[in-house]
């Protein structure tokens, strides 16, 4: 009874609190795409992180980067799991310029990935935790405690979210994309149906490269994802069995004082 | 007010009797830990715990993570993410030193209020109830400055538009302003400042908790009754209460432990549920945010500090009679913090000789309202400042000092209480008693 209480009194204050925080920003739509590293089980699956790589190399990093993102951990287990050979050989493709040595030399795992080739294309490293969807509802922030922060599921809409349409404003081509907050995007379509080309014949049409490189964003913001969940269970796990056996030895320990008050009404 | 009798530490062992005149530290323990409590708290006074866990738990953490933190402003945000990426176990020790701020802001809320509602301000806890205020304000400032310390863009902004709050003061503002931030605007001096003070002043609320600690084991814990411990014996007293060690320190860590699973939950599962995507952006002088939102703990007094803007009747007055040295801005941040004097004025606002809510019948009424006004600032803080949110905000806001400026000095005027029991042993006896026995007095939605 006091439990549900105290339960209920910190879920509402957290919910009423975060909704707020949430509730400015971001009228575009986001779809909400399953992944499989959502609720508390999930986990990230390295084929798609590797697949998403894929078109996060042949496609984005054009123009953007993954500054804060060793390749190091490209090999992670809980990440895409690439071996290590094919991580060096993959690092070599980026050059670096090495002040040591004070000449451009190809990158190593120990380097990180390089930075945004062009000026006005943001770092994606974060990029799947600095962006948001489903907010609401009135501020509330229900949707989001429910279906997910929707930082993946935001990038997976962008890049499935263009219709078509385009104008310019002052000389500049804006692009109309159903997810962009102010519904005009300067970004151009960077992604179609079969522009990527998978070796395991996974399914390559714009909705499942769009999926796989968010899943592959979202390992690049929080790549202990995997571990952190672990630690999540493992703590609720045993607190629930901690707090079980400190209720027991609280009802023991009152047990005699509450039966005394009830045999001796008061006066 | 003579303390609740009761036994006292006597040394035993030639060990014991030795250490004892030299340093009686086992004695402070022992009278600390078996400090008489009354008998019948109920679970809103599990909080005191649960915030001297979060304290440890971010002092903690804290430490561990400035190792491998640097202030600087080109290399916090990267430092952050080699938190986050590289130190072993980095991302747990982020994470649960940023929800640990929320933890404890939950449980301070819930501790004031439960304070609000059983009188626990009232004569002769005025002392207690005053370091708690100064304890919540260092808090504040300790939240506010750790959370500039990751150079997101939330960090960086809402270090701007708070710090501008010191340049609203007529006069001397700009130079307050420029004092602070250690130039004319937030940058590597103000990120250095900011991580010294953070890491200095949870030392100085510990210091605080002891006075506090101390306050109320002077004066002896107020109880949901609001009933004084009989003191006149030690065999009476000892019918209202028991010792803290171990009836409470069971039943706390109880509740903490339930409270760890909800906690421990949204570290693991949901860790940035709480907080503003915007700060995963690195901080950027040329790029202002769409909406400048403080964390949410903050969020009901920024709903104040925005209501009163240059459309309001009271600020046109106040800007009227002080020939415009105070103008709307200055107006919302004097609004801001005296809507924190107003509640630490409390003891001496509420004029009622009856202690505990519980007794009051009217009260109970403008308390729960406040409860709630309370939650509608915090949402209406994270709205847009336009209208509707704006208006719904000014009348919140009025609420809030209504509440405490004329709703607490009238009702000790015009409320009729209802009968108290005579002990908290009644009480106490009251609760546990056979349903048939009808002695079981109304219970309150806050037990």
């Amino acid at each position: 009874m006091m439990l549900r209480k105290l339960t209920l009194a910190a879920a509402a204050v957290m919910t009423m609190a975060s909704g707020g925080a949430f509730a400015a920003g971001g009228a575009g739509y986001v779809e909400n795409y399953d992944f499989s590293f959502e609720g508390p089980f999930g986990s990230y699956d390295p084929m798609q992180l590797q697949r998403g790589l894929q078109v996060y190399t042949e496609v984005c990093a054009a123009c953007h980067g993954l500054k804060f993102v060793p390749l190091r951990t490209l090999s992670d287990e809980s990440g895409p799991a690439i071996p290590e050979d094919q991580v060096r050989a993959y690092s070599e493709q980026f050059e670096i310029f090495d002040p040591e040595i004070d000449d451009f030399r190809p990158r190593v795992p120990t380097d990180h990935f390089p930075e945004s080739g062009l000026e006005n294309a943001p770092d994606l490293s974060l990029m799947a935790k600095a962006r948001a969807g489903f907010h609401g509802p009135y501020g509330l922030g229900l949707n989001q405690l429910f279906k997910g922060m929707g930082g993946p599921e935001y990038i997976a809409s962008l890049l499935t979210g263009y219709t078509g349409e385009e104008r310019e404003e002052a000389g500049v081509i804006l692009y109309e994309n159903t997810a962009f907050s102010s519904g005009w995007i300067a970004m151009a379509p960077p992604l179609d149906d079969g522009w990527v080309e998978y070796a395991d014949g996974s399914p390559n049409d714009l909705e499942a490269m769009s999926k796989d490189v968010a899943a592959f964003l979202m390992w690049t913001a929080e790549p202990k994802l995997n571990a952190r969940k672990e630690v999540g269970f493992t703590a609720v796990l045993f607190l629930t069995v901690l707090s079980v056996l400190l209720y027991l030895t609280n009802k023991r320990l009152w047990a005699p004082i509450k039966r005394q008050a009830k045999d001796t009404p008061a006066e | 007010m003579a303390g609740i009798p009761h036994d006292h530490y006597e040394p035993k062992s030639g060990g014991e009797k030795w250490l004892h005149r030299r340093l009686p530290i086992v004695g402070l323990m022992y009278d600390t830990l078996m400090i008489p409590t009354p008998k019948n708290l109920n679970w809103m006074w599990i909080w005191g715990i649960v915030l001297t866990f979060c304290l440890a738990l971010q002092i903690i953490t804290g430490v561990v993570l400035v190792m491998h933190y640097t202030p600087h402003v080109d290399h916090a945000f990267a430092s952050v993410e080699h938190i986050m990426r590289n130190v072993n176990g980095g991302y747990m020790l982020r994470y649960l030193h940023q929800n640990g701020a929320s933890l404890f802001f939950v449980a301070v809320y819930a501790h004031i209020f439960r304070g609000l509602y059983y009188g626990s301000y009232k004569a002769p806890r005025e002392v207690t109830w005053i370091i708690g205020m100064l304890i919540y304000l260092l808090m504040m400032g300790t939240a506010f400055m750790g959370y500039v310390l990751p150079w997101g863009q939330m960090s960086f902004w809402g270090a701007t538009v708070i710090t501008g709050l010191f340049g609203a003061i007529p006069f001397v503002g700009e130079g307050i302003q420029t004092w602070l931030l250690g130039g004319p605007a937030v940058d590597n001096a103000t990120l250095n400042r900011f991580l010294s003070l953070h890491y200095l002043l949870p030392f100085v609320i510990a210091g605080l908790v002891i006075v506090h600690i101390w306050a109320f084991h002077t004066t002896g814990n107020n109880n949901p009754t609001g009933v004084e411990v009989r003191r006149t014996s030690k065999e009476e007293a000892e019918r209202d209460t028991l010792p803290f060690w171990p009836y409470f320190v069971m039943k706390d860590l109880f509740a903490l432990g339930v409270i760890l699973v909800v906690f421990f939950a949204i570290v693991g599962f949901m860790p940035n549920y709480l907080g503003h995507p915007d700060n995963y952006i690195e901080a950027n002088a040329l790029a202002t945010p769409a909406h400048i939102v403080p964390e949410w703990y903050f969020l009901p007094f920024y709903a104040i500090l925005r209501a009163f803007d240059g459309e309001v009747w009271i600020v046109q007055l106040a800007s009227l009679l002080t020939g415009g040295i105070i103008d709307a801005k200055f107006f919302g941040v004097l609004a801001m913090f005296g809507s924190i004097a107003v509640m630490a004025l409390a003891p001496w606002l509420d004029t009622s000789s009856v202690r505990s809510g519980r007794y009051r019948p009217m009260f109970k009424w403008w308390f729960w309202l406040l409860v709630v006004d309370f939650f509608i600032l915090m949402w209406a803080g994270a709205m847009p400042a336009e209208k509707p949110y704006s208006t719904i905000a000014l009348y919140a806001s009025y609420y809030w000092f209504a509440y405490f400026l004329i709703i607490l000095p009238l009702l000790g005027v015009i409320e009729k209480p209802l009968p108290q029991p005579a002990t908290i042993e009644e009480d106490f006896k009251a609760h546990y008693a056979e349903k048939t026995g009808g002695t079981k007095t109304l219970v309150n939605p806050a037990e």
